[in-house]
C-alpha cells in the first residue's frame, strides 16, 4: 500500500474518467490537479462576464500595454535622433541619459503593471491545497538504497583488500597537487624582491647620488617655494617617480613656522633622528601606516596630519606618532638637505618601512 | 495523389503529440505547471534579488563590449573635455569612453551598478525575513548557508566590479584591500605579491578583476542560486498559519497561470525601477574622481553601501598593534582584526546560526510554517541585536561625512561609533524581547476581550468603560468572552479589519455598478472552510 492512496482516501473519491465526454474542462484541470494531490478548495472569478468592471479592467490593462509601446517608441527615437555627444557647459546631451532612463523604465513599468493587473484583477482567485508528502519517511526505500550501496563496497572489496584503497589513495594525491601546482606556481610571486617593501623611489639612485625632490610636473623644489605653515606632495626625481609604479615614494614636504620647527627638532633628536630635518623643512611619508591611503588633510593650526580614509591622525611635531584613529605606527620621515644647487635632496631613503603594515616589518 | 486537408486548428495539438512521443513529458509538465506556491508579499524579496541578478548579466554582457581591462598608460583623447590629455589607464579611459563616447553607454553602465546595489539590498532584506520568521529551520538549512554564501560572493562581486573602472576612488579601495591583504600574519606580504603580481598597484591586477569579475564569480553566483531555486522548488516554500495551512500542505496558487503572470510583472517592473535609478539617479560619476593616483585621496571617499560596514569596523578599531618579539620581531597590524577576523566571525557565525538554534532548542522537526518574529522573542531580538551591530558599523564607515554635515567633532564620532557598537546591540536585543512580549501580550488580551471600538460608555454608577467587540461568540461565561485560541497568525486589532466602516461600493465619482451577490463560480459550490480547526497554528510552544 503505497502512500500516494492513502494522502487522497479522505476524498474518497475514484479516479475521473478523462475522456468523459460531459466534464468541463475545468472539471478535467481539476482532476489532473487532484492527480497530483493538489485540491483546488476555492475558485472564484473576480469580474463577471460582460459587466462593466470587466470592461474597465480590460481597458486599464489594454491602456498600460499602449503606454508601453508609446515609450519604447520615445526611447528608441531619442536613442536615434537626440544629440548624444558630450559637449562641454550646459545642453541638450545632458539629458540624453535620463530621457533614455525614464523612457525605458515607463515602459518596463506600464508592462509590468499591465501584466499585475491582468492577473491580479482578471483573472479568477483560488485557493488551492498541495500535500508536502514530507513527513512520510520511505523506510523500506532508505534500507534498500543503503544496503545497495554497502553492497558496492562489498563488490569492490576494499575492505578486503586494503592495499587497493591506500595504493588509489597515495596515487591520486599527487594528482590532485598536479591540478592544483600550475594554478599555485604561476600565481606566487616574492614579496621581496629587489627589497622592494623595504625601499621606496628615494634610495632607488646608484653610486651614492642623492636624489632630488619634485614636484608632480617633474620639476625640482627649493626652499622658497614652500611658504610657513605650507606642505607640498614630493616624489623622487627618477624616471617614473612621478606614477603609481612608485606608490610607495610620494611623500609629504612641510614647511614648519619656526616654533614648531623646534618643537619638531626635539622631538627628531629624541629618537636619534637629529638630523633628518633641514632648517624648518621636514619630509614625512604620504602613505598611512594603516592602510595605505594618502594621509593628506594637514591642518596647519595643529600641525596634525588626517588620512581621509580611516581617520588616522599624525601629530607632525612629535615625528608623525599617531595619535588618534586605527594607525599604530607613525609616519617614516624622510631625511633631507639642500644640493650646492639650492634644490631638496633627500640624504637617503626612508630608515622605516614606508605604508601598511605587515608580519615581516623588522 | 490526394491532397491531405490541412487543419490549422489541429495543428499545436499534433505537434504536442509529437513532442510528447519523443519526450514524455506531459505528466512532468502537468506538475510543474500545477505546484502550488504560497502568497505573501514578503516573498517576493528574494525574487528582487534574483532580478536584480538577471538585469546586472544582461547590462555587464553589454559592457565588456566596450571596457578593455589593462593598465597601460594612455594618454585620454576622449570628449570629455576637463581630462583631455591626461595619462590614466586604459581601463580608466575606456569606461570614460563607455559613458561619454559609447551611445547609450552611460545608462547602461548606471543600471549595471544600481543593480548591483540593489541586488544586494533584496538579499540582504531577503535574509532578514528568512531569519526573523524562523523560514531557515530543518529542512532549509543549506539553503540558508547557501544564501548567506551568496551574500558574500556578492561582495566579491560588487568589489571587483567597482574596482574596474581604475578611477580614483576605486584604486584608494583596491590599496586599502592591499593592506588588508598584507595584514593577515605570516602569509601576508606573499599574498599581496600573489595577487597584485608584484608591488601594488603593478600592472595585472585590472585584467585579475576582471576574469574573476566576468566569469568565475558569475558562475558560482549563478551554480550557487541555481542551487537555492532548485532546493525552494524541492522543499517547497513555506508558509504563514493560517486556516486550512498546516505543517504537511502548501496553501496559496497554482503556478500557471496567475502567479506565473505575477512572477513576469513583477520581474518588468523590478527592471523598471532599475531602469529609471540608471536614467535619472547618477551613481559613480568616474569622470568626477580622476584616475587613480597613489598620492591623491579626498574626504568623504565611501565605498559602495554593502562595503561600509567593513570600512566602519576599521574606523572604529583601536590602534591595538601586536609585536612578537622572536628574532628580527614580528608585527600583527590593527588593520587584521577588524577586516580579516571580523567577517571571518560573521560568516562562521550567521551560516551556523540554524544549527545553533537547533541545538539549543534540542528541536529535530521540519517546519514548514512560520513564525511571527514576536511569538519568538529571543531569535528576534538576537536578530535585533545584529541589525544594530551591522548599522553601527556601517554609520561609521560613513562617520566623517556625518560629522562633517552635522558639526560633529570627528572624533567624538569615532569614540560614539566605539561605545556605540558595544553599547547599542544589547541595548537593542533587550528593548526587542521586550516589545515582543509586549506584542504577544497584546494579542492575548484582544483574543480574550475583544477589539477596541473606540465606544466609550458611562455606567450608572458614573464610571467610564470603553466597549469591547468580543472575536467570539459568548460561551457562557459570566463576563460574556470566549475563549479563542491564539494560531500564530495576525489577531484582528481594528474594526474595520472586522468588516466595519469598510468601502460600501465601489466607483470613485458615482457607483459603477450594484453590490453583486457573493459571486459563485460556474459549475462549483462555493466551498466550505475544513473542518479541521485544531490543526491551524505553528505548532510551536510558544513561549
Amino acid at each position: 500500500m503505497s502512500t500516494h492512496t492513502e494522502h487522497q482516501a479522505p476524498q474518497g473519491r475514484e479516479p475521473l474518467d478523462v475522456n468523459d465526454p460531459t466534464l468541463t474542462r475545468f472539471d478535467i484541470v481539476r482532476e489532473g490537479a487532484r492527480r497530483d494531490d493538489i485540491e483546488i478548495v476555492h475558485y472564484e472569478p473576480q469580474v463577471l462576464p460582460g459587466t462593466k468592471a470587466e470592461r474597465r479592467l480590460t481597458r486599464v490593462v489594454a491602456g498600460f500595454f499602449l503606454i508601453t509601446g508609446l515609450a519604447a517608441t520615445a526611447f528608441l527615437a531619442i536613442y536615434i535622433w537626440w544629440p548624444w555627444q558630450y559637449e562641454p557647459g550646459r545642453g541638450g546631451d545632458k539629458f540624453y541619459t535620463p530621457l533614455l532612463g525614464a523612457t525605458l523604465g515607463v515602459a518596463l513599468l506600464a508592462v509590468g503593471f499591465g501584466i499585475l493587473t491582468w492577473g491580479k484583477k482578471l483573472l479568477p482567485k483560488e485557493v488551492s491545497i498541495q500535500d508536502r508528502h514530507e513527513g512520510v519517511v520511505d523506510a523500506e526505500g532508505r534500507t534498500i538504497t543503503g544496503q545497495t550501496m554497502l553492497y558496492l563496497a562489498d563488490e569492490l572489496g576494499v575492505k578486503r583488500r586494503p592495499l587497493l584503497g591506500i595504493s588509489l589513495l597515495a596515487g591520486l594525491a599527487p594528482v590532485a597537487a598536479v591540478a592544483a601546482a600550475p594554478l599555485v606556481g604561476g600565481l606566487i610571486s616574492q614579496p621581496h624582491k629587489n627589497n622592494q617593501m623595504f625601499t621606496t623611489g628615494f634610495g632607488a639612485a646608484e653610486g651614492g647620488e642623492r636624489i632630488r625632490l619634485v614636484r608632480e610636473d617633474g620639476r625640482p623644489i627649493r626652499p622658497a617655494d614652500v611658504s610657513a605653515g605650507g606642505q607640498i606632495t614630493v616624489f623622487p626625481g627618477i624616471e617614473e617617480g612621478v606614477s603609481n609604479k612608485h606608490a610607495d615614494s610620494p611623500t609629504l614636504l612641510i614647511h614648519l613656522r619656526s616654533s614648531d620647527a623646534e618643537q619638531s627638532r626635539r622631538a627628531n633628536e629624541r629618537i636619534g633622528h637629529g638630523d633628518y630635518m633641514w632648517g624648518d623643512y621636514a619630509a614625512f611619508s604620504k602613505i598611512c601606516t594603516h592602510a595605505g591611503c594618502p594621509a593628506s588633510l594637514y591642518e596647519q593650526q595643529t600641525n596634525r596630519l588626517l588620512c581621509p580614509c580611516h581617520q588616522s591622525q599624525f601629530l607632525i611635531t612629535d615625528n608623525a606618532r599617531p595619535v588618534f584613529g586605527p594607525a599604530s605606527r607613525r609616519l617614516p620621515q624622510l631625511p633631507i638637505e639642500v644640493d650646492s644647487e639650492g634644490f631638496f635632496v633627500a640624504k637617503s631613503d626612508y630608515t622605516e618601512t614606508v605604508g601598511p603594515d605587515f608580519w615581516e616589518r623588522p | 495523389m490526394k491532397r491531405r486537408k490541412f487543419d490549422l486548428a489541429a495543428t499545436p495539438g499534433k505537434a504536442a503529440v509529437g513532442v510528447d512521443d519523443r519526450f514524455q513529458v506531459a505528466t512532468p509538465l502537468r506538475k510543474l505547471l500545477n505546484k502550488v506556491f504560497p502568497d505573501h508579499w514578503s516573498f517576493l524579496l528574494g525574487e528582487i534579488a534574483l532580478f536584480s541578478f538577471v538585469v546586472l548579466l544582461l547590462t555587464g554582457v553589454f559592457l565588456t563590449f566596450f571596457f578593455e581591462p589593462a593598465m597601460t598608460e594612455v594618454v585620454y583623447d576622449g570628449s570629455y573635455a576637463p581630462l583631455q590629455g591626461t595619462p590614466m589607464s586604459a581601463a580608466y579611459a575606456s569606461s570614460l569612453d563607455l559613458s561619454f563616447d559609447v551611445r547609450g553607454g552611460l545608462v547602461m553602465r548606471q543600471m549595471h551598478h544600481w543593480s548591483a546595489l540593489l541586488f544586494m539590498a533584496a538579499i540582504v532584506v531577503h535574509m532578514l525575513r528568512v531569519f526573523f520568521t524562523g523560514a531557515f529551520r530543518k529542512p532549509r538549512e543549506t539553503n540558508w548557508i547557501i544564501g548567506s554564501l551568496l551574500f558574500w560572493v556578492g561582495f566579491l562581486a560588487g568589489f571587483t566590479g567597482y574596482s574596474l573602472p581604475d578611477d580614483g576612488l576605486s584604486g584608494t579601495g583596491l590599496r586599502i584591500a592591499s593592506a588588508i591583504m598584507l595584514s593577515i600574519p605570516v602569509i601576508g606580504s606573499w599574498v599581496t605579491s600573489s595577487v597584485f603580481g608584484g608591488e601594488f598597484p603593478g600592472t595585472i591586477i585590472i585584467s585579475r578583476f576582471f576574469i574573476a569579475h566576468v566569469l568565475l564569480i558569475p558562475g558560482l553566483l549563478v551554480a550557487l542560486i541555481s542551487v537555492h531555486l532548485g532546493l525552494v522548488f524541492k522543499q517547497k516554500h513555506t508558509q504563514w498559519p493560517g486556516p486550512g495551512r498546516t505543517n504537511g500542505n502548501v496553501v496559496g496558487e497554482r503556478m500557471f497561470p496567475r502567479y506565473a503572470l505575477k512572477q513576469g510583472g513583477f520581474f518588468m517592473v523590478v527592471f523598471g525601477v532599475i531602469a529609471l535609478l540608471g536614467g535619472l539617479f547618477q551613481i559613480n560619476p568616474i569622470w568626477l574622481f580622476g584616475p587613480y593616483e597613489a598620492w591623491v585621496v579626498s574626504a568623504a571617499s565611501q565605498p559602495d553601501w554593502y562595503v561600509m560596514f567593513l570600512d566602519g569596523s576599521t574606523r572604529l578599531m583601536p590602534a591595538w598593534q601586536i609585536n612578537i618579539p622572536i628574532g628580527d620581531g614580528y608585527v600583527i597590524p590593527p588593520l587584521f582584526w577588524p577586516t580579516v577576523v571580523l567577517p571571518g566571525i560573521l560568516v562562521g557565525l550567521s551560516t551556523m546560526y540554524p544549527f545553533l538554534e537547533a541545538r539549543h532548542l534540542k528541536d529535530r522537526k521540519s517546519h514548514n510554517l512560520l513564525q511571527r518574529p514576536r511569538d519568538v522573542p529571543a531569535r528576534t531580538a538576537v536578530g535585533a541585536m545584529a541589525v544594530a551591530f551591522y548599522v553601527v558599523l556601517t554609520l561609521s564607515g560613513a562617520n566623517d561625512v556625518i560629522a562633517d554635515k552635522f558639526q560633529i567633532s570627528l572624533n567624538a564620532m569615532t569614540w560614539a561609533g566605539r561605545i556605540g557598537l558595544l553599547v547599542v546591540p544589547p541595548l537593542a536585543y533587550y528593548v526587542t524581547y521586550r516589545l515582543c512580549l509586549g506584542l504577544q501580550q497584546h494579542d492575548r488580551e484582544v483574543l480574550a476581550h475583544g477589539v477596541e471600538t473606540g465606544i466609550i460608555r458611562r455606567l450608572p454608577d458614573g464610571r467610564f468603560v470603553e466597549v469591547h467587540q468580543p472575536l467570539s461568540a459568548s460561551n457562557g461565561h459570566a463576563d460574556g468572552h470566549g475563549q479563542l485560541e491564539y494560531v500564530g497568525w495576525v489577531v484582528p486589532k481594528k474594526m474595520n479589519r472586522l468588516g466595519a466602516l469598510g468601502p460600501a461600493i465601489r466607483g470613485f465619482f458615482y457607483p459603477i455598478e450594484k453590490p453583486v451577490e457573493a459571486p459563485v463560480s460556474p459549475g462549483h459550490p462555493p466551498v466550505e472552510a475544513r473542518p479541521e480547526r485544531e490543526e491551524i497554528g505553528s505548532g510551536e510552544s510558544r513561549r
